[in-house]
C-alpha cells in the first residue's frame, strides 16, 4: 500500500513538473515573439512618423537643423549594388563548383574550410583589410570603390554557402533525366540546376544584400565618414559614407542640434529598407515556386 | 595493316556538319564553365589567405617596438607614451563573450525547444520569420537602440549614473546572437530521430523528461556548434558594442564600469592613426588575435561534426 502511494505521489510530481515545464517553454516562446515585435515597432515608430520625402533626398547639414540624408542614402544603394555585382557571379560560381564539380579530396576540404572561415571572419577585419589594400597599398583613399570591393568580399561566403546548399537540395532524378537526354554538364546546370535552385539562391542574395546594406564597420574603414556633398555622384573615387555609417557619425560626432531626430529617422529608414529588401527579393521566389509546382 | 586501317578511318570520318560543330562548341563551353567555377572557388581561398597575410604582416610589426610580453600582459594602453599593452582589451573581449553566452544560451535553447517540440506548426513558422527579421536588423541599429533605450532603462533600474559597460554590451550582443543559436539548435533538435521520442514516451516518460533526458543530450553536438557560432559572432561584433561599452581603457571592476574590447578599441582609433606607426601596428595585431580566435572556433565546429557530413 505504502509503496503504491509513494509511486502515485511521484507520478503526480512528475506530471506537475511536466505541466510547469510546458508552461515555461510557452512563456519563453511567446515572450520572445512579443519582444521581437516590440523591437521592430520601437525602431520604426520612433522614426517613420517624422519622416518626410524631403529628408530622404536633401543634403545633410553640418551645423544647422533640418539636414537630410540624400547622398548617404544614394551611396548605400550604390555601394550595395556594386558589391552585389562583384560578389554574385563569384559567389554563385564557387557554390556551383562545390556542389557540382568538387571531387572528394583534400583540396576541396581546404576550400570548404576557407568558405566557413571567411564566413566567420569579423566584419571589422574585412574593413581593416580593405583599408590596408585600398588606402595604403593602392593609395586611393577612402572611396566608394574600396567600400564596394570590401563589402563584396564580406558577401562572398554567404552567397557561396547558400548556392551550394540550394543546389544540393535538388532531387537527383531531375538532373539524371537531363543527362539521359544527352545534355552536357553545363547544359544541365544552366537549364535544370540553376532554375530549380533559383528560389534558394535568391533568398541567399536577399540575406546577403540585407546584411550588406546595414553593414557599417567595413564601410567606415574603407569608404569613410564623408560624402561628396551632392546627389547622384556616380564617381567610384568619391568618399562613400552610407546611411549606416551616417547613423554612427550623427550619434558620435555630429554637432547639429537635431542629431537625435536625424538618428531616429535614419535608423527607421535603415530597418525599413532591410525589411523591404527581404520582401522584394522574395517575389521572384514565389513566382518561381508556383512555376515548379505545376 | 596500319596504313589500311588509317585510310579506312579517314574515309569513315563524317563530314563536318552543323551538328558536330555544335557538339564541339558545347564541349568547350562545358570545360570553360567548369574552370570558371573552379576559379571562383579558388578566389575565396585567395581572399582568406590575403586577409590573414595582410593583417598578420602589419600586425607583427608591432613587436619591433613592443615586447611580446608587454603587448599581451601589460594593461597599460597609452599610445601617447608609447605604451601598448592590450591585456584589458583581450580580457574585455573574453569576459564580454562569456557574459553574452551566459545570457543568450538558456533563452535561445529554450526558444529552440519550444519551436521544435512544443509550438504548433503555424506559431513555429511565425517565430521563425520573426527570428529572421531579427537577423536582418543592422548592428549599428542595435547599438543605437542600446544607447537610446537600454542604457536609460538600466540607469533607472540600477541607479548607475552612466550604466555603460559589460552588462549593457552583453545584453545587446545576446539579442544579436539569439537568432543564430536558436535556429541552429532548433534544427539540431528536429534532427533527433522520431524513434527516440517514441521509445521515451513508451516507457511512460513525460514530455519534459523526454526533452531533458533524451532530446537535448541527443542534439548536444548541434547545440554546442550553435553556441560556438554565436560566440564567433559575439567576438567580432563591433558597431553595436562600441556604442554601449564606454570606450575607456580600464579594467572592468564591475558590470557597469566603462571599459573597452578589442573590436571597439580598433574602430575608435584606427581612423586617427598614421599607417606606419606602432599604434597602427598594435591595432592590426589586435585584429589578428580576433581573426585567429574566430578561425579556431570554425575548425572546432568542423572537428565536432560527424565524419562524412
Amino acid at each position: 500500500m505504502m509503496k503504491h502511494e509513494a509511486m502515485s505521489r511521484h507520478r503526480k510530481v512528475t506530471w506537475a513538473l511536466n505541466g510547469l515545464g510546458t508552461m515555461i517553454f510557452w512563456l519563453i516562446g511567446v515572450l520572445a515573439m512579443l519582444f521581437i515585435v516590440w523591437l521592430l515597432v520601437t525602431i520604426l515608430a520612433k522614426g517613420l512618423p517624422k519622416l518626410s520625402f524631403e529628408f530622404l533626398y536633401s543634403l545633410p547639414e553640418e551645423l544647422d537643423e533640418g539636414g537630410g540624408i540624400g547622398p548617404v542614402l544614394f551611396n548605400s544603394f550604390y555601394i550595395l549594388i556594386l558589391s552585389l555585382l562583384l560578389s554574385i557571379p563569384i559567389g554563385i560560381g564557387a557554390g556551383i563548383y562545390l556542389a557540382e564539380y568538387a571531387p572528394k579530396n583534400r583540396f576541396t576540404q581546404l576550400i570548404r574550410i576557407c568558405v566557413e572561415g571567411l564566413a566567420s571572419v569579423p566584419s571589422i577585419i574585412f574593413g581593416l583589410f580593405g583599408m590596408a589594400l585600398f588606402v595604403y597599398y593602392f593609395q586611393i583613399g577612402l572611396t566608394i570603390l574600396g567600400g564596394a570591393v570590401s563589402l563584396a568580399l564580406l558577401n562572398l561566403p554567404v552567397l557561396t554557402r547558400v548556392t551550394e546548399e540550394s543546389i544540393r537540395a535538388i532531387p537527383a532524378g531531375l538532373r539524371e533525366s537531363a543527362y539521359a537526354l544527352g545534355a552536357t554538364k553545363f547544359q544541365v546546370i544552366r537549364t535544370i540546376v540553376i532554375p530549380a535552385a533559383f528560389s534558394g539562391i535568391v533568398t541567399g542574395i536577399s540575406l546577403a544584400a540585407g546584411r550588406a546594406y546595414g553593414e557599417s564597420a567595413v564601410i567606415l574603414l574603407t569608404a569613410g565618414t564623408s560624402h561628396s556633398g551632392r546627389m547622384w555622384d556616380f564617381n567610384l573615387f568619391s568618399p562613400g559614407e552610407t546611411l549606416a555609417v551616417h547613423l554612427w557619425y550623427i550619434q558620435s560626432e555630429a554637432i547639429v542640434p537635431d542629431a537625435r531626430e536625424i538618428a531616429d529617422k535614419s535608423a527607421a529608414v535603415l530597418v525599413f529598407v532591410v525589411l523591404l529588401i527581404n520582401l522584394l527579393l522574395r517575389i521572384p521566389v514565389w513566382l518561381n515556386e508556383r512555376k515548379f509546382k505545376l | 595493316m596500319t596504313s589500311i586501317k588509317e585510310t579506312h578511318l579517314i574515309q569513315e570520318r563524317p563530314p563536318v556538319t552543323r551538328h558536330s560543330r555544335r557538339s564541339t562548341w558545347l564541349k568547350i563551353n562545358d570545360r570553360l564553365f567548369k574552370y570558371t567555377t573552379w576559379i571562383s572557388a579558388s578566389l575565396l581561398m585567395i581572399t582568406l589567405a590575403a586577409i590573414i597575410l595582410f593583417i598578420a604582416k602589419t600586425g607583427f610589426l608591432v613587436f619591433g617596438d613592443v615586447s611580446v610580453v608587454d603587448f599581451f600582459f601589460s594593461a597599460e594602453w597609452a599610445p601617447d607614451e608609447e605604451k601598448y599593452g592590450s591585456a584589458i582589451f583581450i580580457f574585455g573581449t573574453l569576459a564580454l563573450t562569456l557574459l553574452t553566452l551566459l545570457i543568450a544560451t538558456p533563452i535561445s535553447v529554450g526558444i529552440a525547444v519550444f519551436m521544435a517540440e512544443i509550438a504548433p506548426e503555424r506559431l513555429k513558422r511565425a517565430l521563425n520569420s520573426l527570428l529572421n527579421l531579427l537577423v536582418g536588423i543592422p548592428s549599428i541599429v542595435y547599438g543605437y537602440l542600446g544607447l537610446t533605450v537600454l542604457l536609460p532603462f538600466l540607469r533607472k533600474v540600477t541607479g548607475q549614473p552612466l550604466a555603460d559597460g559589460l552588462l549593457a554590451s552583453a545584453i545587446v550582443l545576446a539579442i544579436m546572437v539569439l537568432p543564430t543559436i536558436t535556429t541552429i539548435s532548433s534544427d539540431a533538435i528536429s534532427f533527433v530521430p522520431r524513434e527516440y521520442r517514441e521509445a521515451a514516451y513508451g516507457l511512460g516518460a513525460t514530455r519534459l523528461q523526454t526533452i531533458i533526458y533524451i532530446i537535448l543530450p541527443a542534439a548536444r553536438n548541434g547545440i554546442i556548434s550553435a553556441i560556438i557560432l554565436g560566440m564567433a559572432r559575439a567576438l567580432g561584433e563591433t558597431m553595436a558594442v562600441v556604442m554601449v561599452i564606454g570606450n575607456v581603457a580600464q579594467w572592468p571592476n564591475g558590470l557597469f564600469t566603462p571599459t573597452a574590447v578589442l573590436t571597439s578599441n580598433i574602430v575608435m582609433q584606427i581612423l586617427n592613426v598614421q599607417y606606419d606607426s606602432t599604434w597602427n601596428y598594435a591595432l592590426y595585431m589586435m585584429a589578428f588575435i580576433l581573426l585567429i580566435i574566430s578561425l579556431f572556433l570554425i575548425i572546432l565546429i568542423r572537428l565536432m561534426r560527424p565524419k562524412g557530413v
